[in-house]
């Protein structure tokens, strides 16, 4: 069964000029361990198909089943869970949460399942893997270069063993480099934790990292 | 770590601005814990001055009525509706006193000799007697007067005539009937030969069981006042009642502007936590879409509110009881009426009060943040 799956997904925003179609009809499955890159020009409906796939919103029409649940009748705390308990996020931004450490931060999902001991164990060995040194746990995300902090923010996505990754952008606010070492990081844990990573991204050097790439163009795969 | 941590992490990165609106709640708390105390000691002290706790029934001529005084024959009427009650009538003038060389002027009271002990107490020497020329002096009149030479078996000159002192009553505070502290207590006979005078101004009624009170009250009132009111009749215990009234009223009025005080705190908490909500909509966005529920959320800036309500009450208790000791040290003049369990409750009171106030404050920012769009949010700058 495929972890994700689009059948004739449809999402209309309606608005006093008329309404926007940002997803036409969307058919799609990713099937579990895969690697997919999502992209196309803006105003393609990336965004939205992102925030549907991280249950994040609901479609119009159509449904959209991940892991083996359909999503359309979630109520607004199903859709929590779902997000704490199935997804991983990993956004351009970093978005650590300032007010905790870099290891706090990777132990928050964990103590929203209401995990209480062994946490900061868990915590810590999944900051080893991705690579951050132990010296920088107890920093504050703010003290870190953008390159740790979004190794911090794959560590958080990761805590809680999610069906798949969800990166948006995940290389957008970092240089070349740094941005290569961070797609391999995430294709490391593609490879050999077989995780399946679903990458929205304008960047085509990507492509490589892929075993697919999807693209979007007004709201319709092409 | 909890979402109680996050929330207290989040009152100390912005110490300054919570500081303001700690101390906004701690001056409510004080303002209406310090209110309610001074509220409470006026009530205390105006039932300490009042010596008789209601037993008391006072007669006096009627304004209006044509009767300025009561004759005899008034005196024994009231008498008799009274029952076995003791009635005790009194005349009562203002005159100059010449103690030694000292001349000065001396509040008179006339009882009959053989009342006066059922009405007042003697701290030092004996009651006067109808047919002597003696006289008993208040306790405090006693007090000022040490370099006059007033005391004990002293020698008053009231007019031509000499009286002696044979006693000192008791201190007896404020009373409805008489008020003999700073008086010179004389035998009625005395009075009525040396005025030459026969009536008597007012007439007191003691109780001998308080729940015959109201009852001695209409017997006396249905007596006199037959055909015109020719009495008017007050107990203590309804006078005592409207004061009680009045001190809960001032209490209640003082406590008002205390919470006024700490509404205005609310508000100023209303604002920090609308500030904590508006500047975080992006990390909302984010704890949201990586699985924080709402009521988590929600829960979240409630313990933002409530940490700096309850920090706010704390130091505002201790402050009140502070303020308390000053001010009832200061203003009624005795700290004891801090530590009445009444005046404990006001602080407890405005604690609680200001907690409330905090939390309820803290409500709509709260589920504003609980309820933000978490794609919306996490798009935020």
């Amino acid at each position: 069964m495929p972890v994700i799956r689009f059948d004739n997904v449809t999402k209309v925003y309606p608005l006093p000029a008329g309404d926007v179609v940002a997803l036409a009809g969307i058919d799609l499955d990713i099937e579990e361990g895969e690697f997919i890159l999502v992209m196309g020009p803006s105003g393609s409906g990336k965004s939205t198909l992102l925030n549907i796939m991280g249950s994040l919103d609901v479609p119009t029409s159509g449904e959209v089943t991940i892991a083996g649940k359909q999503i359309s009748r979630m109520t607004d705390d199903e859709l929590t869970l779902m997000r704490r308990d199935h997804i991983g996020f990993v956004f351009q931004q970093f978005n650590l949460i300032p007010l905790l450490s870099v290891v706090e931060n990777v132990e928050y999902p964990l103590i929203l399942r209401g995990r209480k001991s062994g946490s900061r164990e868990r915590a810590e060995e999944v900051l080893r893997s991705v690579g951050i040194t132990e010296t920088h746990f107890t920093h504050k995300p703010g003290e870190l270069s953008g390159g740790q902090q979004q190794r911090a923010a794959i560590a958080r996505a990761l805590v809680n063993s999610p069906d798949f990754l969800l990166c948006d952008e995940p290389t957008g606010n970092l240089d070349t480099k740094t941005g290569t070492a961070i797609m391999d990081l995430i294709a490391q844990m593609n490879r050999e934790e077989g995780k399946t990573v679903v990458t929205v991204t304008h960047d085509p050097r990507m492509t490589a990292y892929a075993d697919r790439t999807i693209q979007l163009v007004d709201g319709r795969v092409v | 770590m909890t979402f109680f941590d996050l929330a207290r992490r989040n009152v100390s990165r912005h110490w300054l601005r919570s500081t303001l609106a700690v101390i906004g709640i701690v001056i409510g708390v004080i303002a209406i814990a310090s209110m309610g105390i001074l509220g409470n000691s006026i009530g205390l002290m105006f039932e300490e001055m009042v010596t008789d706790v209601g037993d008391t029934i006072v007669v006096y001529p009627a304004s209006g009525s044509g009767t300025m005084a009561f004759t005899e024959r008034q005196v024994s009427d009231i008498t008799r509706a009274a029952g076995s009650n003791r009635v005790i009538p009194f005349a009562s003038t203002f005159d100059t006193v010449t103690v030694g060389e000292t001349k000065s002027g001396a509040m008179i009271y006339a009882i009959p000799a053989g009342d006066i002990p059922f009405l007042l107490d003697k701290e030092a020497g004996t009651y006067p007697r109808d047919t002597g020329a003696g006289c008993m002096i208040g306790s405090k009149l006693a007090e000022n007067s040490k370099t006059t030479g007033l005391k004990l078996g002293a020698r008053i000159k009231i007019g031509s005539d000499t009286l002696r002192v044979t006693g000192v009553l008791t201190e007896r505070g404020m009373g409805f009937d008489i008020n003999p502290d700073y008086a010179i207590v004389v035998p009625y006979r005395w009075y009525s030969n040396h005025y030459d005078k026969d009536e008597y101004d007012q007439v007191i009624v003691k109780v001998r069981n308080i729940n015959d009170l109201d009852a001695v009250r209409e017997a006396i009132e249905e007596k006199m006042n037959r055909r015109e009111d020719v009495v008017n009749v007050m107990d203590t215990k309804a006078i005592l009642e409207s004061i009680f009234e009045a001190a809960d009223s001032i209490t209640v009025f003082l406590m008002g502007i205390g919470a006024i005080s700490l509404i205005v705190a609310g508000v100023s908490i209303l604002n920090v936590m609308m500030m904590s909500v508006t500047e975080r909509i992006r990390e909302i966005g984010v704890l949201r879409s990586i699985g924080t529920r709402r009521n988590e959320v929600m829960r979240m800036f409630i313990y933002e509110a409530l940490i700096l309500g309850i920090v706010g009450a704390l130091i505002g208790g201790v402050l009140s009881f502070c303020t308390g000791y000053l001010m009832t040290a200061v203003l009624v003049g005795s700290p004891d009426y801090l530590y009445n369990i009444k005046s404990i409750l006001y602080i407890v009171f405005g604690m609680a009060f200001g907690i409330v106030t905090s939390a309820a404050s803290g409500l709509y920012p709260a589920w504003k943040a609980a309820h933000l769009n978490p794609i919306q949010a996490l798009r935020h700058e």
